[in-house]
C-alpha cells in the first residue's frame, strides 16, 4: 500500500563528501563474521553507503539431499543445519513429518522434547550473547557464557550420547528414554542459571559503553521487521508480540506459562535486553516441565518404514533465531518428494542491508552479531 | 688510541651500561608482561591461561619468541617493501628511546634531562609514525583504515594527556623527571593527592595513547582484523607488540614518576610507618616460599628444576633487598627505590589489564567525542584551576591543600557539567536510515 | 506464458503417482486426506477475482490455494491490504516434471491479525516467469532468488534476480528432479577450485 513498504530497499540519503568511497571486502575469512559471511561494504570513510550479503560458502544442498533418502535417514542432515542449536532443528524436522504422517508423539515424548529444546534455546542464546559481546569488544562474557552452555552440553550428552549435533528425536517421538537424573539435572542448572544471567547483565546491561554500542544502532521499525520478513528475536524487540510457541502452539508448551518478551525500539540493545528475557522464561519453561513428566510410552506405533500418504504439509517451530520451518511434500513413496527448509538465519539476514547502512564499520559487526546468524543454516 | 677511547666514554660509561640493559632486558620484560596479562585474564575469566610450557606456563614467552623469529616472514605484493620494514622499527626506536629519561629509581636513569618530560613527549609520539606508515605500506584496506583511526585517536588524547600532565608540572615547576619525584619528596605529598582529576585523565588518556581496550580500535580484532599490523608476521610483528607493551611502560612510568611519587616509598616522609621497608623483602620471600611450596607437586623434573629455580631467584632478590636494611643502609634509596618504583608501575599496567577485561570496545566517533568534547576541555580547566590555586597560593595566602581542593570540585562541577551536555546532544543515531 | 483457461487441473498428487498407498503400521484415525476449502476467504476472493482461483482444499488442516500464474501479484496485494495476510513466511518451489506446467511456486502466508497460515501455489511451466512479489513484501527478494537458483524459475519484476547460494557463473539447476544428486558444474569446478570434480 505504501512506498516505504513496496520498495524493497528505500533509497537512504548518503553524505558523499566527494571523497573516494573504498569497498571493503569482510569475509568471508574474518573474525568477526560468524563463519563465512561475506560482506561487501562501500564505505564513505567509515560510514556505510552500500552493502551486499554474499552468501552460500557453505551450500551443501541439504534439500536436495532430502529427495535422496528416507524420511528418518535424512534426520540426522538438519543438525548440521544450524549447529549450534541442534535439537531444535531436529524437533521441526520431526513434528513435521509427524504431521504428514497424521501421528503424534506420546505426551511423554512430547514434554521432554520441550525441555530439551528449551535447553538448546538458552545455550544457543548463550553463544550467541559471548560471541556478540566478543564481536563488540567484552573479551571476558564469552567465557561465562561457555561455563553455563557446557552444563547444557552435558546434558545433552548424558541424554543421548552427543553433544551438540544431537540427532535427539526420532519421528514419532523418542528413542531414548530419560535418563535418570534428567530432573534434577535440569532443575540445578535452572536454578543456577538465575544467577548467572544476573552476572552477565551487571557486566552489560548497564555498561555505558555497551549502551552506547548498541542502543539506537541497527533499528528495525515493526513494519519493516514485517515486510523483511524477520522472526524471532529480531522481530520481537521490534515490538511485535509474536512468538509460533504462543501463537501455533506445538510440542508441550500450550501446558507452561511464560512471557513473550519484547522491545520498543528495535535496535541492537532491545534485541539482547529480548534475548536476555527469553532465557529466563526458557528457565522457567524447564523448571515447569520437570515439575511433572507424564509416564508412558516415548513412541508412537509407526512402522519401520515410514510412507506418508500423499499430500503436503508445512510446519514450523520458535527455533533460538526465529520460525524455522519445514515445508514436506510426500508422493507417497518412503523418500520425501521435497523438503523445504525456511531457516530464520537466511530470512533475518536479509535485514541486514536496510539495518547497516549509515552506520559505521564497527557497527557492522554489532549488527551482525545481533542478527544471530548461523551460516550452516543460512547457506544450508 | 684505546685509552683515548676509553677516556672519552667514561663520564658515559655508566649510561651506556643502563642502555644496553634496557634494550636487553626490554623483551623479555614485555614477554612477560603479555603472560602476566594472559593470567590475569584467565584467572577473570575462570580458566588457568597458559600451563603448558614450564610450570604455570613461567616459559611461554621465550617459547612464543623462538615461535616469532623462526616464522615465516611475509610480505604482501604491492606493498611498500621500504617503508613496510622500516615501519616497526620506528615504533620499537620509539618507544625505547622514550625510556632514555625515565628515573625507574634514584639510582637507575640514563639521562637526567632538564627537559625531560617534553623529551619523552615528543619522542614517544614518534611512535604514531611506525603506525601509520606501516598500515599504509601494506596496502590493505583494513590496514589502511587502523592506522587512519590510530593516528586521529593517539592525536587526540595526547593532547589531553599532555594537558594532564601540565597540571602536574605546575605544581612541580620543572620539566626534569628527577626533579618532579624529589619535590614530591620535599612536600610529603604525591602529586595525585593534590590534583586527583589531572591524574585520572592522564589515566584514561593514556589507556587510549597506548592502544589498549577500551580504545583499542586501531586494530580492533572484531572489525579490522588487526588494524595496521594485519599484514605482519613473525619478526616484524613481534616489533610492534614489543613497542606497544613498552609503550605501555613509559606512559606507566610517566604516570608514576609526576602523579604517583616516583620510587618514593608510600608514606616516605612519615617516620612512623617505617616498617614498610620491610615490604619488599617479605613479598619476595612469600613469592619464593610459594614456588617451593608448589616445587614437588609439578609433573615433570625439568618443571620441578625451573620452578626451584625461580624461587631461588627470588630468595636472591629478596636477600639484595635486605641487604640495605640490615648491612648497608647507604644502598637503600637505590634498591629500594628501584623495587616501588615498578611495583607502581606494575599496578598501574594492572589497572590497564583490569579494563581490558571488563570494557567492551568504544566505537570510533565516540571515542574521539569523549576525547574532544570532554577529556580535552576538562583537562584544560583542570591546569586552569591548578594554576589559580598556585595564584592563591603565592598571593593570597591560601593553603595549599584548601586551594586545590576548592579548584578540583570546580574542575569537577565542569565535568559534570559537560557530560549532561553531552549526554543531551548526542546525536541518537549516527546515521540510520 | 500459457493462457490461464489452458492451465491443466492437476490434483496436488504427482502425475502417475498412484493413489495414497496405505502407511505400513497405519495409526488409529483414518490418514489426512485433501478435501475442499470452501470458506468465506475462499468465497471473498473467488467473487473478486473468480477464474483465477482455481482450486483450494485443506491438507492436514492447512488452507492451499491455487491461483493463476499471471494475477498472482494482484492475489497478493490483495491477500496483504485487505486479507491482512501481511506477512510472506516462504517462498519455494516444487517440480513435478512429468506435468505439463513443471514447476509449483509455494508462497506461504501468515496472518499476525487472525493467527491464520495461507499457502498460494502457482504452476509454471519450463520458460515461463512467474510475476515476483517483491513490491508486496519485500522479503521475497532472496527467497525469490533462491528459487531461481535452485529451479531455474524466472521472477518477472524482480530487482536483482541473480543466483545467490551458488557461485553466479553455475550451470543447471540442483533443485530439479532431473538434476542428479551426483552431478556438478564440473567446468566451474575444474576451473575455479582447480580440481577433477569427483564423488
Amino acid at each position: 500500500m505504501s512506498d516505504t513498504r513496496t520498495a524493497a530497499f528505500p533509497n537512504v540519503e548518503t553524505t558523499v563528501l566527494g571523497a573516494d568511497e573504498i569497498i571493503i571486502n569482510m569475509g568471508p575469512q574474518h573474525p568477526s563474521t560468524h563463519g563465512v559471511l561475506r560482506v561487501k561494504l562501500k564505505l564513505d570513510g567509515e560510514k556505510v553507503v552500500d552493502s551486499e550479503c554474499i552468501i552460500g560458502y557453505l551450500h551443501r544442498g541439504v534439500e536436495k539431499i532430502a529427495e535422496h533418502r528416507s524420511y528418518q535417514q535424512f534426520a540426522p542432515y538438519v543438525d548440521r543445519m544450524d549447529y549450534v542449536a541442534a535439537v531444535s532443528n531436529g524437533l521441526g524436522y520431526c513434528e513435521a513429518v509427524e504431521k504428514l504422517m497424521g501421528v503424534e508423539a506420546p505426551p511423554r515424548a512430547k514434554v521432554i522434547r520441550t525441555i530439551l529444546t528449551e535447553l538448546q534455546r538458552i545455550a544457543s542464546h548463550l553463544l550467541w550473547l559471548g560471541t556478540h559481546a566478543l564481536d563488540i569488544g567484552a573479551l571476558t562474557p564469552i567465557f561465562y557464557c561457555f561455563r553455563e552452555r557446557e552444563e547444557i552440553l552435558k546434558i545433552f550428552e548424558k541424554y543421548c550420547g552427543a553433544r551438540l549435533t544431537t540427532h535427539a528425536f526420532r519421528i514419532g517421538g523418542l528413542q531414548y528414554e530419560a535418563y535418570d537424573e534428567l530432573e534434577k539435572d535440569v532443575e540445578r542448572f535452572s536454578k543456577d542459571l538465575e544467577h548467572k544471567i544476573d552476572e552477565y547483565e551487571q557486566l552489560l546491561t548497564e555498561n555505558r559503553i555497551w549502551v552506547g554500542r548498541t542502543k539506537g544502532i541497527g533499528v528495525l521499525t515493526a513494519e519493516d521487521a514485517i515486510a523483511m520478513g524477520a522472526t524471532g528475536p529480531v522481530l520481537r524487540a521490534s515490538g511485535v508480540k509474536w512468538d509460533i510457541r504462543k501463537a501455533l502452539p506445538y510440542a508441550a508448551y500450550d501446558q507452561y506459562e511464560f512471557e513473550i518478551p519484547t522491545g520498543k525500539n528495535g535496535d541492537t540493545y532491545d534485541r539482547y535486553l529480548v534475548r536476555m528475557e527469553e532465557m529466563r522464561q526458557s528457565r522457567r519453561i524447564c523448571l515447569q516441565a520437570i515439575q511433572n513428566i507424564p509416564a508412558g510410552p516415548i513412541m508412537a506405533r509407526i512402522g519401520k518404514v515410514l510412507k506418508p500418504p500423499a499430500g503436503e504439509v508445512y510446519h514450523s517451530i520458535e527455533a533460538p533465531k526465529g520460525e524455522l520451518g519445514y515445508y514436506v511434500v510426500s508422493d507417497g513413496s518412503t523418500q520425501p518428494y521435497r523438503v523445504r527448509i525456511r531457516p530464520p538465519s537466511f530470512v533475518n539476514l536479509q535485514a541486514f542491508d536496510l539495518m547497516v547502512r549509515g552506520h559505521l564499520v564497527a557497527d557492522v559487526v554489532a549488527i551482525i552479531g545481533t542478527i544471530d546468524i548461523v551460516l550452516g543454516e543460512v547457506d544450508r | 688510541m684505546i685509552h683515548s677511547l676509553l677516556e672519552f666514554f667514561e663520564p658515559h660509561l655508566l649510561p651506556l651500561i643502563y642502555a644496553l640493559v634496557i634494550v636487553l632486558v626490554l623483551p623479555l620484560v614485555a614477554g612477560y608482561i603479555v603472560l602476566l596479562e594472559r593470567k590475569v585474564m584467565a584467572d577473570m575469566q575462570v580458566r588457568l591461561g597458559p600451563m603448558r610450557v614450564g610450570p604455570h606456563g613461567l616459559l611461554q614467552p621465550i617459547a612464543d619468541a623462538v615461535k616469532l623469529l623462526l616464522k615465516e616472514d611475509i610480505i604482501p605484493e604491492n606493498a611498500d617493501v621500504w617503508i613496510f620494514w622500516l615501519a616497526p622499527l620506528v615504533s620499537v626506536t620509539a618507544a625505547m628511546l622514550a625510556m632514555a629519561a625515565l628515573p625507574f629509581g634514584p639510582a637507575f636513569q640514563i639521562a637526567d634531562l632538564n627537559i625531560g618530560l617534553l623529551f619523552i613527549l615528543g619522542i614517544s609520539s614518534m611512535g604514531i609514525y611506525g603506525i601509520v606508515l606501516g598500515g599504509w605500506s601494506s596496502n590493505s584496506h583494513y590496514s589502511l583504515l587502523g592506522a587512519l583511526r590510530s593516528s586521529a585517536q593517539l592525536v587526540s588524547y595526547e593532547t589531553a594527556a599532555g594537558m594532564a600532565l601540565v597540571s602536574g608540572l605546575l605544581l612541580a615547576g620543572t620539566l626534569s623527571l628527577r626533579q618532579i619525584v624529589e619535590i614530591q619528596q620535599k612536600q610529603g605529598l604525591w602529586f595525585v593527592f593534590l590534583t586527583p582529576v589531572g591524574f585520572f585523565i592522564y589515566l584514561v588518556a593514556s589507556v587510549a595513547e597506548t592502544n589498549r581496550a577500551p580504545f583499542d580500535l586501531p586494530e580492533a580484532e572484531s572489525e579490522l582484523v588487526a588494524g595496521y599490523m594485519t599484514e605482519y608476521s613473525g619478526f616484524r610483528w613481534a616489533l610492534y607488540f614489543l613497542a606497544e607493551y613498552a609503550n605501555m611502560v613509559v606512559v606507566a612510568a610517566i604516570a608514576t614518576s609526576v602523579f604517583l611519587g616516583g620510587w618514593l616509598r608510600p608514606l616516605a616522609s612519615v617516620r612512623a610507618f617505617d616498617f614498610l621497608d620491610y615490604v619488599p623483602m617479605l613479598l619476595l620471600l612469600l613469592v619464593a616460599g610459594y614456588c617451593f611450596w608448589r616445587t614437588p607437586r609439578q609433573p615433570v623434573r625439568v618443571q620441578q628444576g625451573f620452578l626451584a629455580a625461580v624461587g631461588l631467584l627470588c630468595l636472591l632478590l629478596a636477600a639484595a633487598l635486605a641487604a640495605p636494611i640490615f648491612v648497608a643502609p647507604q644502598l637503600k634509596p637505590a634498591v629500594h627505590g628501584g623495587f616501588w618504583f615498578l611495583l607502581k608501575v606494575f599496578c598501574y599496567i594492572y589497572t590497564f589489564m583490569w579494563l581490558r577485561f571488563t570494557f567492551p570496545r568504544y566505537r570510533f566517533d565516540q571515542l574521539m567525542r569523549l576525547g574532544w568534547h570532554f577529556m580535552i576541555p576538562v583537562a584544560i580547566v583542570n591546569v586552569l584551576g591548578v594554576g589559580v590555586a598556585l595564584v592563591l597560593e603565592r598571593q593570597y595566602g591560601w593553603g595549599l591543600g584548601p586551594a586545590l581542593l576548592v579548584t578540583a570540585l570546580g574542575t569537577l562541577a565542569v565535568a559534570a557539567w559537560l557530560a549532561w551536555v553531552g549526554e543531551r546532544t548526542e546525536s541518537p543515531v549516527v546515521g540510520g536510515a | 506464458m500459457a493462457p490461464p483457461a489452458g492451465e491443466p487441473r492437476t490434483p496436488a498428487a504427482p502425475a502417475g503417482a498412484a493413489a495414497p498407498p496405505r502407511p505400513p503400521a497405519p495409526p488409529k484415525e483414518s490418514p489426512p486426506k485433501p478435501e475442499p476449502l470452501e470458506n468465506e476467504l475462499v468465497k471473498r476472493l473467488k467473487a473478486r477475482f473468480g477464474d483465477a482461483i482455481r482450486e483450494a482444499w485443506v491438507d492436514r488442516k492447512q488452507a492451499i490455494l491455487v491461483v493463476s500464474t499471471k494475477r498472482l501479484r494482484d492475489i497478493a496485494r490483495y491477500l496483504r491490504d485487505e486479507e491482512k495476510f501481511d506477512f510472506l513466511t516462504d517462498v519455494t518451489a516444487v517440480d513435478w516434471p512429468k506435468r505439463e506446467q513443471r514447476f509449483d511456486v509455494v508462497l506461504n502466508l501468515y496472518s499476525f491479525r487472525k493467527n491464520e497460515r495461507l499457502r498460494l501455489k502457482a504452476h509454471a511451466a519450463e520458460a515461463e516467469s512467474v510475476p515476483s512479489v517483491t513490491d508486496v513484501w519485500p522479503t521475497a527478494n532472496w527467497l525469490e532468488r533462491e528459487v531461481f537458483d535452485m529451479f531455474g524459475i524466472r521472477f518477472e519484476g524482480h530487482p536483482n534476480l541473480k543466483r545467490i547460494l551458488l557461485p553466479d557463473e553455475w550451470q543447471g539447476h540442483p533443485l530439479r528432479k532431473d538434476y542428479d544428486i551426483l552431478t556438478q558444474d564440473e567446468a566451474w569446478v575444474r576451473e575455479n577450485l582447480g580440481i577433477q570434480s569427483g564423488q
